[in-house]
């Protein structure tokens, strides 16, 4: 069955009630599921990663082990802190909660499908400023655990809920930078309209050529892709930007005091934003429900349910690099982190933006070639002349290890000998011994470096 | 629905929805306006201001300004979340209002400016919307809600937009003025001189001992024995009263077996 491939801005809002219902209820359901998988996903993945098993008791490979910890934490005993704001401290995982899943309304899962005979978008709906709603909704949650380390009335929380307002802020600033170019490009808001303005090579006619662009803007628009990605990991509060929930330095951060199901609302929030924020960079950048390149050139991989799981599978990959990152990455210093975001992120993203309408500028106008080519070239001159006339760094030649001992103060720490050779270890042989007795494997023996030196 | 609605305006009518969405909400952000004013806690105006704020992003949406709405959610959010940070960093976390009125008649003048103030507003508008001619929302909309206000903003109402930008850069530079202490470059003190004066002679590295490690009493009083039985100055806490120890406290404790 083929329908109307790309749904548009008039196709929303048409659906009867039991439609929307499904619809409502279906989302609901894809979140709480993905929520449940991705705890799994991730502690299995970076389990691999730490050459261990991970949770394989519960179900088939451990995946009821999230469903398992879950009614766990339901049952748990919920406790209110003597020195906490009573309301605030309700409201706030509340807060959370609503703006975690009312921002996932807008994402597009596939093109037209038929419901019951009812033709209509795989998508709960559309406005013509969908992505902001994302953003607003993100602005939003942010209250929700600024309120929290507030309202808990002791001083971790709300250090972490200090650090979190700042980092979110600042991060939402690049987020929100870095869609600009995405919106420029597709010249168009509504999220159906992004996904259909990434759906062939556009052609580009600049200097006299034809030049077909990439589809996709994650190429396009790699500048802005890398940024939306980093400030997506801070906007998340994912390792290596975890800073309001550092456990070295704030014990729990934000949620130190919440336990229960309380808590479990700000797990269940923290992951949601992590699939949302992944739904968005494949809505935004990845082409969305597209199949990529090798199964595009099947004709029914664009129609009907099977973008449902193109959809699935690039939102998964998505995650496995949020999972990754954190197996990999340790935590960045405070004052690093946000020097990082306004210093490097912002400045970074608003050149490329003016790079880009520069660009498009360019294009849209009926200059000549010669004219065209002169503007690049004046911005090339200006960028060389920025370039020669930044001041350089004094170049110091660093000190031999010698010469810095020699200008140790006396009484300094004491050294060992520069060129100390490691004695042999008389015990390395029979350790050596024992080891190769208790055929554990085939690992050098220790001392055994040592020797040879 | 957002088609639906600007159909529903241009022929000049209210929508059922839009009525009973004005009528839910209205309530709701009037009371959060009188809560900001009302309540003690300086933290909870700042949430009863975002209550009202999220209305009135709401009725702009209704009013098929879906930009304008979401503009203001976003704008607004972090708006209030500065609020309520300068809250927290001026007046603490537990300030409440002084009941104690410092200024005498301070809030009979307040009462009288504010009412008087929304007296002119609300007749200034009046005045004005009563002369508008209204062209309708499909003339406005006519190239995109986003491309229009741009438009606007970038012509017409330029100079305005760009006094109220400076006002702005003005305001957040001098805030910044005011709570920046400026250090001089040779003050400040890098990563590796923090390391260097750690290795410098006169600075043990390690860290501290622990209070009673080698010792027969728990007490964080007790101070740590060194190797040579001598009490370590540096494990116990400066702060903490010199104690008389006992004997048995200063004895040493058995390392060697019975």
């Amino acid at each position: 069955m083929i329908l109307a491939q790309d749904p548009t801005l008039e196709d929303f809002g048409h659906d009867p009630w039991w439609l929307v219902l499904i619809k409502v209820v279906a989302v609901f359901v894809f979140l709480v599921v993905m929520t449940l998988f991705a705890i799994w996903y991730e502690r299995r993945v970076v389990a691999r990663m730490q050459v261990r098993p991970g949770p394989n008791r519960n179900g088939p490979f451990g995946l009821l082990q999230s469903l398992a910890d879950g009614l766990k934490l339901a049952f748990k005993e919920d406790i209110m802190p003597k020195l906490a704001d009573k309301a605030v401290f309700f409201i706030a995982p509340v807060i959370s909660t609503v703006c975690a899943f009312t921002a996932f309304a807008i994402m597009p899962f596939g093109p037209m499908v038929s419901i019951f005979g009812t033709k209509t978008p795989l998508q709960l709906t559309d406005i013509p400023v969908a992505v902001l709603l994302v953003l607003a909704c993100s602005g939003m949650g942010v209250y929700g655990v600024v309120l929290a380390g507030w309202a808990s009335g002791s001083t971790y929380p709300l250090l972490g809920g200090l650090r979190s307002s700042a980092q979110m802020i600042s991060y939402e600033v690049a987020m929100g930078l870095s869609i600009v170019a995405v919106f420029m490009t597709a010249g168009t808001m509504s999220t159906s309209g992004i996904v259909a303005a990434q759906a062939g090579g556009t052609k580009v006619h600049f200097l006299g050529l034809d030049l077909t662009a990439p589809s996709w803007y994650a190429l396009l628009l790699l500048p802005s892709f890398v940024i939306y990605f980093v400030s997506a990991v801070g906007e998340t509060n994912r390792a290596p930007f975890d800073l309001p929930e550092a456990e070295s330095e704030l014990v729990g951060g934000f949620h130190t005091e919440y336990s229960s199901l309380k808590f479990a609302l700000f797990f269940l929030a923290e992951y949601i934003n992590m699939v949302t924020v992944s739904a968005l960079c494949t809505t935004l950048f990845l082409g969305g429900w597209r199949a990529p390149w090798p199964i595009s050139l099947w004709d029914g991989a664009n129609s009907g349910w099977w973008p449902l799981l193109w959809f699935t599978i690039k939102v998964l990959l998505l995650l496995f690099v949020f999972v990754w990152l954190r197996g990999t990455l340790p935590r960045l210093r405070y004052d690093q982190f946000m020097r990082f975001g306004w210093k490097v992120l912002i400045p970074a993203n608003l050149i490329w933006i003016l790079a880009l309408s520069g660009i498009k500028t360019l294009q849209n106008s009926n200059t000549s070639r010669t004219q065209t080519l002169l503007w690049l070239g004046g911005a090339l001159v200006v960028l060389m002349a920025v370039a020669l006339l930044w001041p350089s760094k004094k170049e110091t030649t660093p000190l031999t290890l010698a010469e810095q001992v020699e200008q140790r103060p006396a009484g300094s720490f004491p050294l060992p000998p520069l060129d100390l050779v490691v004695p042999v270890n008389p015990r390395a042989k029979r350790i050596a011994a024992d080891r190769s007795a208790a055929g554990t494997d085939n690992d050098q023996p220790v001392g055994s470096g040592a020797k040879e030196a | 629905m957002t088609s639906a609605l600007q159909l529903a305006v241009a022929a000049g009518e209210v929508a059922t929805s839009e009525k009973v969405v004005f009528f839910i909400l209205a309530p709701i952000a009037l009371i959060g306006a009188i809560g900001m004013v009302a309540s003690r806690n300086a933290v909870h105006s700042a949430l009863w201001l975002v209550l009202t704020m999220l209305c009135l992003g709401v009725f702009y949406i209704v009013q098929a300004g879906p930009f304008i709405g979401m503009t203001q959610i976003i704008v607004y959010t972090g708006a209030i979340m500065m609020l309520f940070l300068f809250v927290l960093m001026l007046v603490g976390r537990d300030a409440s209002d002084a009941v104690i009125e410092t200024l005498r008649g301070q809030q009979t003048a307040a009462i009288i400016l504010g009412v008087g103030f929304a007296g002119l507003l609300g007749t200034g508008l009046l005045r004005v919307v009563s002369k508008l001619t209204v062209t309708g929302l499909d003339e406005a909309n006519a190239k995109g809600n986003v491309q229009g206000l741009a438009s606007l903003l970038f012509t017409k109402y330029v100079f305005a937009f760009e006094i109220a930008s400076a006002l702005l850069i003005t305001a957040a530079v001098g805030a910044m003025l005011l709570a920046h202490v400026e250090k001089r470059k040779e003050d400040k003190i890098s990563q590796p001189e923090m390391m260097r004066a750690r290795f410098a002679p006169g600075n043990y590295p390690g860290p501290k001992p622990g209070p009673g490690v080698f010792a027969t009493s728990d007490s964080v009083a007790t101070p740590a024995k060194l190797p040579d039985g001598t009490p370590a100055q540096r494990s116990i806490s400066p702060i903490l009263p010199t104690r008389e120890l006992t004997a048995a406290e200063v004895a040493d404790k058995h390392t060697e077996g019975r």
